[in-house]
């Protein structure tokens, strides 16, 4: 990014002013739609301004790792598509993406949201493996929010595929069984840019951004994963401050996930 | 010709499924389109005429499309897909250019590349047609040069029943014994740009099938020129 362009950004944010004419606290509007991939077990699209961002779930019957027999695989990924910003090139995963797919696996894993001993069928045999993918399809800003929220609401509206006597997967015939699920931790990103805290930024913001940290909550008391991004360092009332922010935020998140069914 | 066939979906032998088709809907892109074909459903999205890396790709004649089809992880009708490129996916890549280049003018742009990402979020069959109707539309959108629209879709052959538009369950149907053969059409002249063929079909039958996917294609041709209109409104600002 240029450098009058963070000064521009900077400046209006030291009159509490963003780009957009949001203040630094808010969060642009969020709609979340489910169920609409036929293919998909579970599947999420949420729009949050220019965002759009879908998470599908897959679910298959498959060996348990042998350090864990009796417990069913979570797995989490993300794929900066490049058709959804010119700034994603094809190939490989990007570093961006590993580490967007790992903070979100961590807020899941962590906070032990799904109960993994239940997606079990046969100990050391056959467990359920549930995939959670995030692609964006309008890139418009650090995807571990959105695309951990869109991820909670994929998992939510989840229903087990159907099996066949013959103990074969039907994935044409879905049953009425939801995946069950715990909590559902809110993965928070704050960003300091200057001296100011911004909650969701842009694309554009987020090239701006001097430091930041992810903390993923699973209530209004507790914190199960978190993430320092950025190459300038935060202090101990930065990251307190940040804390107090973050569990605001997934607080008014949670209330539009609740209405998600 | 067996007379009960009747199709899973209850669909006449020349119908195609229902059709959404959207411009513009990739911010950040060029030119962009969604394409829904039943419950096959594509995205793509254009950027370019834009530098192309290597170097010595580049060709100071023209500018090059260069076309990549890329199945979402849990867009197939089985389990997830892996990520990334593979054999078939690079083969649909490649059919795809083909497809599309007869229509396209990019003399004017020496050394340049045009990218289509295409992008399928979920797949009930015809995931290639609908990737190269979702294209086209894009690539009209990113205001490039074009002679026609390319239209495209599926005509096979099932139970010795010739049918438009294969979804999954018929592509199933009685252990894959089934034929199926996508298409793609410049409608103004009815060349054909993409023809592929999978399975056994008499040489008669194949000249009916050609016939009988026309109407399909030009009907997809106008749900293309929709979408775009109604992109632009009449005053010609955008939406």
């Amino acid at each position: 990014m240029n450098h009058e362009m963070k000064e521009h950004i900077k400046q209006a944010l030291r009159k509490g002013r963003r780009l957009d004419g949001r203040k630094p606290e808010d969060l642009r509007e969020i709609t979340i739609e489910t169920g609409f991939l036929s293919t998909a077990e579970g599947s999420a699209r949420v729009r949050c301004g220019n965002a759009e961002v879908i998470a599908g779930i897959k679910m298959a019957m498959e060996k348990p790792y042998d350090d864990t027999p009796e417990d069913g695989v979570l797995m989490v990924n993300s794929e900066l598509l490049p058709m959804s910003n010119p700034d994603f090139e094809s190939g490989p995963p990007s570093i961006k993406s590993i580490e967007t797919a790992r903070v979100i696996d961590r807020g899941i894993r962590e906070s032990k949201a799904m109960d993994t001993k239940k997606l079990c069928i046969t100990k050391g045999e056959k467990v359920w493996t549930v995939a959670i993918d995030i692609v964006p399809i309008n890139y418009d800003g650090i995807l571990i929010d959105m695309g951990g929220l869109a991820a909670m609401a994929a998992l939510k509206t989840t229903l087990f595929p159907t099996v066949k006597e013959d103990g074969v997967v039907d994935y044409h015939k879905r049953s009425t069984k939801k995946l069950e699920m715990r909590f559902l931790p809110i993965p928070i990103t704050v960003s300091k840019i200057g001296d100011v805290f911004v909650v969701d930024p842009t694309a554009e913001e987020e090239k701006a951004i001097d430091a930041r940290l992810t903390v993923t909550t699973i209530d209004d008391k507790k914190i199960c994963a978190l993430q320092k991004g950025g190459s300038e360092p935060l202090s101990v009332d930065d990251v307190n401050k940040i804390v107090d922010i973050a569990f605001e935020k997934a607080a008014e998140i949670r209330k539009i996930l609740e209405k998600v069914n | 010709m067996a007379e009960e066939f009747k199709r899973p979906s209850g669909r006449k032998n020349d119908e195609s499924r229902p059709i959404e088709a959207e411009a513009g809907v990739i911010k950040a892109a060029d030119g962009s389109a969604r394409f829904k074909i039943g419950d096959t459903e594509a995205y793509a999205a254009v950027y370019g005429p834009r530098e192309l890396h290597p170097k010595f790709l580049q060709d100071p004649k023209t500018g090059i499309l260069r076309c990549n089809y890329n199945m979402m992880p849990f867009s197939g009708d089985g389990t997830r897909v892996r990520p990334g490129p593979s054999r078939r996916s690079k083969e649909i890549s490649l059919v795809t250019e083909k497809a599309l280049i007869p229509v396209m003018n990019l003399e004017d742009y020496p050394n340049t590349v045009v990218d289509v990402f295409i992008e399928l979020p979920q797949t009930d069959a015809g995931s290639r047609c609908a990737g190269i109707c979702a294209a086209s539309i894009a690539l009209a959108d990113a205001g490039l040069v074009m002679k026609d629209m390319v239209p495209a879709i599926s005509v096979g052959q099932v139970r010795r029943n010739l049918i438009v538009d294969l979804d999954g369950a018929e592509e199933h149907m009685d252990e894959n014994e089934g034929t199926d053969i996508p298409i793609a059409m410049i409608p103004s002249t009815e060349e054909i740009t993409l023809m592929q063929g999978d399975g056994i079909i008499d040489r008669d039958d194949l000249k009916k099938a050609l016939e009988m996917v026309k109407p399909a294609l030009k009907k997809i041709a106008e749900e293309q020129r929709k979408a775009l209109l109604n992109k632009y409104n009449s005053t010609g600002d955008q939406k």
